[in-house]
């Protein structure tokens, strides 16, 4: 009995001392890796430019997406009526709308790095803008993203909707406004947020281009201190962090929307 | 072409894949004013299609269509204008699920007719009254069961003040128990002097109501 006790005593003791190590080598390296120099600041400074890009670029990006949507899936729509005039208006649709399936193709075809290398050393080589240049790299890539997401919402509504619309004597526009996309906004939601969870992932390769934003940033700190850990979990942390509040605030939208349903 | 006629056909045609299918084969005909026609025939013999052609839901290939002497097939006119004398009932009553009851029926008459929102919904109101529909004025068509909501089709129609109603098998989709309910509904439009074409498969109503049949079999 007695030395069962003994053991116990030995173990928790092992455990506490273990702990304490542990807890004095974690407070150490975080004092390496963020304290001293004042390290932190990369990890906010890059923070900030991660944000400012993912905001700005999924601005851009869907306003892009839902002028080139509208312009596909309105074509698409009324291809038989309009082709009917063959009249200018027709052939400007369809110039339009192959030239947006040619951006589509080309984006979606090659890999976001490579766009955004294109971008900053080749088209606009001479700008030393590298935030802007990412933002309009990233923009562009999501565009085409939230183009087709948004496209394949107009056309997942029930047909149906589209003819109630017009035999009411509506007419397209009308119809989409009203009749439509408040459909579609609540079903394509998801997708967008996704979209948005991946742009803001696909920023952390702008430090290819020499944008110290918050993967770079860990990167920096880790070549400073020979120490891996602590600034790469505290960068994914950080992403996590972000994604979860994103996940939250689109969740409390969709909850609100399908209220009127019920 | 006399005032007494509303809908004159002459020739249609609508044709798939080029030449390939011809739903439509050249479709001749004449509706009077009050004038209820059944359009039978079996599946896939182009009675939705001719329907369908009435509003320009499809695009005829070849043939006019005059709606009150006026050919609304001519490429130059406005649809939209044309298809506002024309109401629809679709097979899947395609109700705007964000809108309630009563937002369905006078959201295209505010939009189109200018009406003010009273005026539209006093419209409405009597309306829901006659097909036993008032106290449902607030739900969402989801909450509605499927005669409810096609009788909400038909008044949505009407509160357009149309001249010509379509009616694209109406009873089709519905439970047996459902179908006489809505067929009650179409049965007083018609007594009222509403010209009607109504695609079917129910023989019942188109004896006891229909003032003429047309047979379709191969377009």
């Amino acid at each position: 009995m007695g030395k069962i006790i003994e053991w116990i005593t030995q173990t928790c003791a092992g455990i506490g001392e273990w702990f304490q190590v542990t807890a004095a080598e974690f407070a150490k390296q975080f004092h390496l890796n963020f304290i001293k120099d004042n390290r932190w600041e990369y990890i906010v400074d890059g923070l900030g430019r991660t944000l400012i890009i993912t905001v700005l670029a999924a601005i851009l990006g869907f306003a892009i997406g839902v002028v080139v949507a509208a312009l596909r899936s309105t074509y698409d729509l009324n291809k038989e009526v309009m082709s009917r005039r063959k009249n200018f208006g027709y052939r400007i649709f369809s110039f339009f709308n192959k030239l947006c399936k040619v951006y589509i193709a080309v984006i979606r075809g090659t890999p976001v790095v490579v766009q955004l290398m294109i971008m900053y050393f080749v088209i606009f080589a001479s700008s030393t803008n590298s935030t802007g240049i990412a933002v309009l790299a990233f923009g562009i890539n999501s565009g085409a993203y939230v183009a087709e997401i948004i496209r394949a919402g107009i056309m997942s509504v029930d047909r149906g909707q589209f003819e109630a619309g017009r035999s009411l004597g509506l007419n397209y526009v009308q119809t989409m406004i009203f009749v439509i996309i408040p459909q579609v906004f609540k079903s394509v939601l998801p997708s967008l947020l996704n979209e948005a969870i991946a742009l803001l992932k696909e920023t952390s390769i702008a430090g290819y281009v020499g944008i110290v934003d918050l993967t770079k940033a860990g990167e920096i700190i880790k070549g400073v201190t020979f120490s891996a850990f602590m600034p790469l979990i505290a960068v994914a942390l950080i992403y996590l962090t972000i994604v979860i509040f994103l996940t939250w605030i689109v969740g409390k939208i969709e909850r609100r929307l399908r209220k009127n349903e019920r | 072409m006399s005032d007494n006629i509303l809908v004159k056909v002459n020739g249609l045609k609508k044709y798939y894949k080029g030449e390939e299918v011809k739903a439509l084969d050249g479709i001749t005909t004449e509706i009077k004013r009050g004038e209820v026609v059944v359009v039978i025939g079996p599946s896939g013999s182009g009675k939705s299609t001719f329907l369908r052609s009435l509003n320009l839901l499809e695009i005829p290939t070849a043939g006019e269509i005059y709606l009150d002497n006026e050919e609304i097939t001519d490429p130059k006119i406005s649809i939209n204008k044309a298809r506002r004398k024309t109401g629809m009932v679709f097979q899947h009553f395609n109700l705007f699920p964000n809108m309630t009851v009563m937002g369905n029926m006078t959201f295209a008459p505010k939009k189109l007719l200018k009406k003010s929102k009273e005026e539209a919904e006093a419209k409405a109101m009597e309306l829901l009254k006659r097909v036993g529909l008032a106290d449902r004025a607030d739900a969402y068509p989801s909450q509605l069961s499927g005669g409810q909501k096609q009788r909400i089709a038909i008044v949505r129609a009407l509160c357009m003040e149309p001249e010509l109603m379509l009616f694209d098998e109406p009873t089709s989709a519905l439970d047996p128990e459902m179908v006489g309910e809505t067929l009650d509904v179409m049965k007083e439009l018609a007594k009222e002097g509403m010209t009607m074409v109504v695609v079917t498969h129910e023989m019942g109503f188109a004896k006891e109501v229909g003032s003429r049949v047309i047979f379709m079999d191969e377009g």
